[in-house]
């Protein structure tokens, strides 16, 4: 990771000297691009308004979609991108926050109290299980927590799906939402600029300003000194030992974090599909797509998560669109239609994604940022 | 190591490496402890073998994967995809060859799937080398590049697969005469097993002897042990790094068929399931430990054989358990390999 990681800002440059409202929303670590700036904006304004730009379900369910793997892939980057060290067990955390909502719900009825006890419950699990992971492996060597987390994660997938009677198996749980959140629920009785508010639009809102604000939370720890830390032991993890940083300590608190934040994710998209099952939170393939947001995003830069969330649940709803024009256009040449078969797009991602790690480690965000200088 | 330059009075003879008995011991320790648990000795004797089977064929998908890292310090998370590549192999054999496996002779099945192995370990073989030409040499040296670059090639590499083979499951059936069981009074043993069981001692011998009495075996165990030393002595070590690699690509091909098999039918996903299983293993053997490996996978498949009988809930997290337990008696696993 030495020198391949596009600077982050330091802690006197001039960008901190003026300070202001978005400075300290943005914990003083702007886009330093104008095109990233462009981006995010847009990208921003567009989550926000989507209930009034578009009509429908789907643009609706795809902008949800966005925003908690904004939340779930940012998580991701404070591990990878800033502690340097690769789990595979983010979805299990991802998967533990939407059971747990899901389980709440479910038993003890549709309540806010429900949502309120299955997210604690679950964050309290979430917690204990990352800090007994990060302590069993962290503390013989970091490459140990990538094989650790591969198999605990499995573990539990398996687990979820065996344990049919509480967390409805590979079913899943479908559950009933605290009434304020329901299609039926009116929060005005007119519409307002065409839009009904009804509960759909308030639970999209939830998703909304929850994941802005955890984001922003997590973009405030990077750039804590706490997040410093993480960076100095992922550039060089001796030389932050012999500094008197306690190492092993820093990266399980990183994991904690990390696993924290991905539990709210969790959360909120099974609050948003009123719906948790193996396939939604806890399967491997989501594991897949969440490295292949950071990595093409830009690890280590916090807005790569944006970047590489909003490409990639795009590409996911659009993309395989093109590619069943391209293939059926190529029908009769032997193989080639194969090759961009709509299903086959993971091929090119992570041929993408190989070229992303060679070529620019920094992803789209390093890429813009250079561009700059 | 240190210890030894200071005794002076054995300058012409080498001091013996002591063995250390306590992990070996354990295998037969939990076969012992497990017996009465089990109750009938007949059900244990199945067990045991049905479990050392299961071991042997994690073992050799796990065998080139930790010699590997044990050489350069290289970690492939992309090995599963040379345990689906080589079972999908076994179908170059299986399509031409498919008389073979109906015939109701023993020295034609087991020919042809002494032809499927060998299909498979050059086929890995071959894509081993590239793999390792076009995506782990650049990355030499980080681990975090690694982690990230070999999971990109299992992905391309497991989607390359669904587009050549298509991305339905195949059934392969097991060659008529291995199929059924041997039965001694009230002891029973499937054929296969028997069979993975022979093939997995064969290359466990062979590994060993290999390692242990020949000079390439020398250079290996000296490579695992200081690499920089061995370069410095002339030896080209990156030439022998690349054909560990390929040995260990067309092991985990050998594995590959042999799960193939045992399971019966092929999917993309089947290398990437049965990595979680080779991690745990070669995490409690130590990585870089050959014989830590076979010991670790036995132990591995022999209490999770066990814990199955004995209470099916806790199968699931019984890997988990063993590894954490391990891990908490010896953190670097029960055989530690010197490391830099």
């Amino acid at each position: 990771m030495t020198a391949t990681s596009a600077p982050t800002s330091l802690p006197f440059d001039e960008t901190r000297a003026r300070s202001g409202i978005l400075q300290s929303l943005l914990s003083s670590d702007l886009p330093r691009s104008r095109v990233l700036s462009l981006l995010l904006v847009a990208i921003l304004l567009v989550l926000a308004a989507t209930p009034f730009l578009f009509s429908g379900s789907q643009p609706l369910s795809t902008a949800a979609k966005i925003c908690v793997f904004i939340v779930l892939v940012a998580s991701y980057d404070l591990l990878l991108g800033y502690a340097g060290i690769v789990s595979f067990a983010h979805t299990m955390f991802f998967g533990i926050g939407g059971y747990g909502v899901a389980i709440a719900l479910e038993r003890l009825g549709a309540t806010w109290a429900s949502v309120f006890l299955g997210l604690v419950g679950a964050l309290a699990l979430s917690a204990a299980l990352a800090a007994v992971i990060g302590l069993l492996s962290l503390r013989v060597r970091a490459i140990f927590f990538s094989m650790i987390t591969l198999a605990v994660a499995s573990a539990v997938a398996v687990l979820a799906s065996q344990m049919s009677n509480v967390t409805g198996g590979e079913d899943g749980l479908s559950f009933q939402l605290p009434y304020a959140l329901r299609p039926a629920f009116r929060l005005l009785s007119e519409p307002v600029l065409g839009t009904a508010l009804n509960g759909r639009v308030i639970a999209y809102y939830l998703v909304f300003f929850v994941s802005l604000g955890v984001f922003l939370l997590l973009l405030r720890i990077v750039n804590s000194p706490f997040g410093r830390v993480l960076q100095a032991i992922r550039e060089n993890e001796f030389r932050a030992e012999a500094l008197g940083y306690r190492v092993v300590a820093y990266r399980t608190a990183a994991s904690v974090i990390s696993a924290l934040a991905a539990t709210v994710a969790g959360a909120l998209l099974a609050l948003w599909l009123r719906y948790n099952g193996p396939d939604t939170t806890l399967s491997f393939s989501i594991m897949i797509d969440i490295l292949l947001m950071v990595v093409i995003g830009g690890m280590g830069t916090m807005y790569g998560a944006v970047i590489g969330a909003a490409l990639f649940v795009l590409a996911q709803s659009y993309l395989q669109v093109l590619m069943e024009a391209g293939s059926t256009a190529l029908a009769g040449i032997p193989l080639l239609p194969n090759l961009i078969h709509p299903d086959r797009w993971l091929l090119w991602l992570g041929a993408l994604f190989i070229v992303s790690v060679y070529a620019f480690p920094g992803g789209i965000v390093g890429r813009l940022r250079q561009a700059r200088r | 190591m240190s210890d030894m330059a200071a005794d002076t009075s054995t300058v012409t003879e080498l001091p013996r490496t002591r063995t250390d008995w306590a992990p070996l011991a354990l295998v037969p320790a939990l076969a012992l402890v497990a017996l009465p648990f089990v109750g009938e000795p007949s059900t244990w004797v199945t067990l045991t073998v049905a479990g050392l089977a299961m071991g042997m064929m994690i073992f050799l998908m796990a065998s080139g994967l930790t010699l590997v890292f044990g050489l350069m310090d290289i970690i492939n998370f992309g090995h599963g995809v040379f345990i689906s590549l080589g079972a999908y192999a076994t179908l170059l054999v299986l399509g031409p060859l498919a008389s073979w496996a109906q015939a109701d002779s023993v020295g034609l099945n087991l020919a042809l799937l002494l032809l499927c192995i060998l299909a498979a370990m050059a086929v890995t073989g071959v894509v081993g080398a590239v793999f390792e030409r076009v995506i782990v040499r650049p990355v030499y040296g980080s681990h975090l590049k690694q982690i990230l670059v070999t999971m990109g090639g299992l992905i391309v590499a497991e989607q390359a697969i669904h587009a050549i083979w298509g991305a339905s499951p195949i059934p392969i059936p097991l060659p008529g005469t291995l199929r059924g069981a041997f039965v001694l009074g009230d002891i029973v043993m499937e054929r296969y097993r028997v069979f993975a069981v022979v093939v997995g001692l064969a290359v466990f011998i062979a590994m060993q002897l290999l390692l242990n009495r020949t000079r390439i075996g020398l250079l290996i165990r000296a490579g695992v042990e200081n690499p920089e030393m061995v370069e410095a002595l002339g030896y080209r070590i990156r030439r022998l790094f690349v054909s560990v690699f390929v040995a260990g690509s067309a092991l985990a091909g050998l594995g590959g068929v042999m799960w193939a098999f045992y399971r019966q039918t092929l999917t993309a996903g089947m290398g990437m399931e049965v990595m979680v299983l080779v991690f745990i293993v070669i995490i409690v053997g130590g990585l870089g430990s050959v014989g830590g490996c076979f010991v670790g996978s036995i132990l591995v498949a022999l209490v999770a054989n066990y814990v199955g009988f004995v209470a099916p809930k806790l199968a699931l997290i019984s890997n988990i358990l063993v590894m954490a337990l391990v891990l908490i008696w010896r953190p670097q696993g029960l055989f530690p390999v010197a490391r830099r």
